[in-house]
């Protein structure tokens, strides 16, 4: 353990102080010192995709990610991003397709999935499956997640899927 | 292809003019867990609460000689050190033995050990501290001297008399045992005209919920009172658990679930760890954390599968299957797992060995057999997985060696679907299975014939694909006969509570629970169709022991079947109930009323008569206006058990297509097909996507999931990088279809789903391989996970 470090950033478009200890990794800052318990822990070493959050417009692990080389940069978690609206239609696809279980790795994977669709273009299944195999999911077996993706890049891209019209 | 069908289809079942039964209705509680608002365990903060790591066991054997804590006190945020022999003033061991498995036997366990430390990983320590990272850092202050002992590590030869015996107090290290001889099994093999011999091996895996386990511990000494907030299955099973180990009343002991990040049967055992966690409370009086990370939990979550089993059957020349024999030989860990046992998963071996086929002739033999290993208890689907592989993959063998279609074989064997009720050959009663309607919904699903027209004009091209199948029966919806007649206090029947709020609207209470299969979407879709109110207007409520009915939880594929049936009668019951005030107001006969979206109605014309808020609004506030001698009850509570059958038996066959590249000896999944009978499909989508995660957890089983142990009982791959699991770019797409056959054991009809995907796929997946690389003359693959070194080993490659 060594001395705790200032850092300032922005998270979730909020400005946030604080003393870190060098150690602490970036997913576990946003849990245990901000309270933004949406991001998720699932292996710790950069795995399974659970702490997915935004830095700097990027998607990283928040458990490979030190909390003390985001000062000065923008974090995004899910709490942001489903407040703000920005993926509101992804957040629907997954509850209208169940492609979603026990939940704990949706957060992540929505994040993912949101970075593949901000291209505009619509990504074949294998294209889909292909950007989310960082991301574990144990429940759904993903066909329903990849159902959920497709059908948004194609509503996006002004495409109406089966099932969509409704 | 085309994106799944999401629109619901026509009204179906059950006859309520407003039935959601039977549509897919979007789970009601999903908004929060897209938006990062769910509230798992690992999210509970309390105030005074502390952090507990666990110093474990680096050796599989080892005698615990002196533990030195005084550095470990000294730490920065230190609470407390405590050993295991200080533990054991707090807490009483276990012991995991069932009565109705007769001859089972395991010896007692400690939260932590005491003496010996049995298996690599067993936690032999508690560190207490501020914070997590705090109790790490201390725990690694903690001096532990060991004696190595032998490590009983091979299942083969754990009970020759050289081995040395783990618990020496109980003789041997056989932990139980089954023997099973039906009908004139030598005969039959004497007389097959092809018989089919050989040995399978499943790898150890085991379930990697993305949430680890985790628990936070409550302890009030004002209280008297122990509140658990606990990321179970069954919240009442460990209601009961903590208050006897502690030697608490169960009323003084509350669990409390909330959001559970997978289970999978992961979390429905005592862990030892989670044991100690709740006496530390007690001993520390505050609030304890213990959330396992992840190289703990491949240590400590309960592995499963680890099976050799010896196998052939006997067949004659037309395809008649005479005979089935096996010998089953598992090695679990050093204790039977509290309080559901180790040797569930090799009976149900024996149990379902040969289930889905009409052939009198079956011998089976079971051992269990103690291992320095980490413990084995059941996961999803126990035991199908193994018996549906032994004898799936016999069965296409045998059709290869007789030269006849793999789904031919079946048709001639499989038990008639105008058979039932019927007996399997190891006295399986089954009340009614449609494997031959499921197989021709399957065979024309996948269009069966154009794909193997497709495999030949590939073969000519050197591409190599397979095709394999598998039929299962599965076991749902156990009534007292699995655990509770065992001795177990585990409920097999279940309870709900629904009560008509002061708007109109329905509470419902479940002693089910919610890990994501749709529990919630479930009871409301039920309680709404019984009632006769918009689904909105259900709010479910599941997983508080202080507030649900007593119920089992969510396990065995119950919760849809049993606590389903509860809400269904519960539902009528406040109904009837309703009705009664409704037609004390409007002086009618509640018989010629009924509820259709929350509003009653004259039940011939359907004329509004008075809304349910309005209801309420008079029943609550202006009973004073309702006839003298009338109280309203808008509160109604039923239970229910299945009584007819002790098991809903279910069936269904899968298919699997791969192609196999023989000069790597990797395996592509192309696709993979599922025709499952669950009886009345509540919810066809929540069945899918249960279905769908089912068969990606067996193909992982399948192809990737392995606990490699050394020999010295060393598990050398215990990390999500080294052990792989099925990621979404190996996977293929999984269609999923039904055939319905509901049970007439409940009014609702339903059976359980959970267990089917993963029921068959390794079976499928096995026969697949082997059907690609039957043209290139290799041995038959028998073993799981198929890695790529497997098929170049069947190839002679390596």
């Amino acid at each position: 353990m060594s001395t705790a470090v200032e850092v300032t950033l922005m998270v979730n478009g909020e400005r946030v102080s604080a003393a870190v200890e060098p150690r602490k990794t970036l997913v576990d800052f946003l849990r245990e010192d901000l309270a933004l318990t949406g991001s998720h822990v699932g292996c710790e070493h950069g795995v399974c995709g659970a702490c997915t959050v935004r830095l700097d417009g990027a998607i990283v692990r928040g458990c490979l990610t030190l909390a003390v080389q985001c000062d000065g940069a923008v974090v995004e978690t899910i709490e942001g991003v489903s407040d703000s609206g920005e993926i509101a239609d992804l957040q629907q696809a997954f509850e209208r397709r169940n492609a979603l279980q026990c939940g704990y790795c949706t957060p992540g994977m929505l994040l993912t999935a949101a970075e593949l669709l901000k291209s505009g273009e619509v990504p074949s299944r294998e294209a889909i499956r292909a950007y989310l195999s960082g991301n574990y999911c144990r429940c759904t077996g993903y066909h329903a997640i990849v159902d959920a993706v497709e059908a948004v890049a194609r509503a996006r891209a002004g495409q109406v899927g089966v099932g969509e019209a409704q | 292809m085309n994106i799944t069908e999401d629109v619901p289809p026509a009204l179906t079942a059950l006859d309520r003019p407003n039935s959601y039964i039977g549509r897919s209705v979007p789970r009601p509680n999903l908004a929060r867990l897209t938006q990062g608002r769910g509230q798992f365990v690992s999210d509970v903060v309390l105030p005074r609460m502390a952090h507990v790591a666990f110093v474990r066991s680096p050796h599989a054997h080892a005698r615990i000689k002196a533990i030195r804590t005084e550095a470990a006190k000294n730490a920065p945020g230190i609470v407390a050190v405590v050993t295991g022999r200080e533990l054991a003033e707090i807490i009483t061991p276990w012991v995991g033995v069932l009565t109705h498995l007769k001859g089972i036997k395991s010896a007692p366990q400690y939260p932590l050990a005491v003496e010996r430390a049995c298996w690599q990983g067993e936690a032999v320590c508690a560190v207490v501290a501020r914070t997590r990272a705090l109790a790490e850092d201390a725990a690694e202050l903690v001096e532990v001297d060991y004696e190595e002992l032998p490590a009983v590590t091979d299942p083969e030869t754990a009970l020759d008399p050289g081995t040395p015996v783990i618990h020496p107090e109980l003789g041997d290290n056989l932990t139980f045992e089954r023997k099973l001889d039906v009908g004139e099994v030598d005969k039959a093999f004497a007389e097959a005209d092809a018989v089919v011999e050989t040995t399978f091996r499943f790898g150890r895996h085991t379930g990697v919920c993305l949430e680890p386990r985790a628990i936070v511990a409550d302890w009030n000494p004002g209280e008297q009172r122990l509140t658990v907030y606990q990321a179970t299955q069954a919240p009442h099973m460990m209601q009961n658990l903590f208050a006897k180990h502690l030697s608490l009343a169960e009323h003084q002991v509350r669990v409390v679930t909330k959001d559970v990040g997978g289970s999978f049967g992961i979390k429905v055992h005592t862990y030892a760890d989670e044991m100690a966690t709740v006496a530390l409370s007690k001993l520390l009086r505050r609030p304890i954390k213990f959330v396992a990370d992840r190289l703990e939990s491949f240590v400590t979550d309960i592995h499963a599968r680890d099976h050799r089993v010896h196998a052939k059957i006997a067949v004659k020349g037309d395809g008649t299957i005479t005979a089935f024999a096996i010998d089953d030989l598992t090695g679990i860990g050093p204790y039977s797992v509290y309080p559901r046992t180790s040797g569930i998963e090799a009976n149900q071996v024996v149990n379902l060995v040969g289930a889905p086929y009409a052939c009198p002739n079956y011998r089976a033999q079971a051992r269990v057999v103690f291992q320095n290993k980490n413990v084995m208890c059941q996961y999803r689907a126990v035991g199908h997985p193994i018996a549906v592989a032994v004898t799936e993959a016999l069965v296409e063998l045998a059709a290869a060696k007789i030269g006849m279609d793999p789904l031919e074989i079946r048709r001639r064997n499989l038990i008639p679907d105008d058979a039932y009720p019927a007996t399997s050959a190891a006295g399986l009663k089954f009340e009614l299975l449609s494997h031959h309607a499921s197989l021709a919904h399957l065979d024309a699903m996948m269009d069966y014939s154009g794909l193997r027209a497709e495999q030949k004009r590939l073969r000519e091209r050197g591409i190599y694909r397979g095709i394999g199948f598998a039929s299962f029966v599965e076991v749902t919806n156990p009534s007292a006969a699995f655990y509770g007649v065992g001795g177990a206090k585990i409920s097999s029947q279940d309870g709900a509570t629904l009560r008509l709020d002061a708007q109109g609207a329905v509470i419902c209470h479940t002693g089910v629970t919610e890990q994501g299969q749709g529990t919630e979407a479930v009871m409301a879709q039920v309680v709404a169709t019984a009632v006769g109110v918009p689904i909105e207007r259900v709010k479910v409520v599941t997983g508080d022991t202080d507030n649900t009915p007593y119920g089992g939880g969510t396990w065995a594929s119950r919760a849809a079947g049993i606590g389903g049936e509860a809400a269904w009668q519960a539902g009528k019951a406040l109904r009837a109930n309703i009705l009664a005030v409704a037609g004390s107001i409007l002086q009618a006969a509640p018989k010629a009323l009924d509820i259709r979206n929350g509003v009653v109605v004259d039940a011939d014309s359907g004329r509004e008569r008075i809304g349910l808020d309005e209801v309420a609004r008079i029943a609550y506030f202006r009973p004073d206006t309702l006839p003298p001698g009338f109280q309203a009850e808008l509160m109604a509570t039923r239970h229910y058990v299945p009584r007819t059958w002790p098991f809903a038996f279910t069936n269904g066959i899968q298919a699997s297509y791969v192609e196999v590249d023989p000069e790597t000896g990797f395996v592509k999944l192309l696709r993979h097909w599922c025709v499952e009978d669950c009886g009345t499909v509540i919810n066809p989508q929540l069945v899918d996507e249960q279905v769908r995660g089912g068969i990606v957890q067996g193909l992982g089983g399948a192809l990737f999931e392995h606990c490699v142990y050394d020999s010295r009982g060393q598990l050398l791959n215990g990390n999500m990088a080294d052990y792989l699991v099925p990621m979404a770019a190996e996977m293929p797409d999984i269609e999923v279809a039904h055939v319905v056959s509901p049970t007439a054991d409940s009014e609702l009809g339903a059976k359980g789903a959970g267990e089917a995907g993963t029921a068959g796929a390794p079976g499928a997946v096995i026969n697949a391989v082997n059907d690609a690389l039957r043209p290139l003359g290799a041995t038959p693959i028998t073993e799981t996970p198929i890695t790529p070194e497997c098929v170049l080993r069947a190839l002679g490659k390596v």
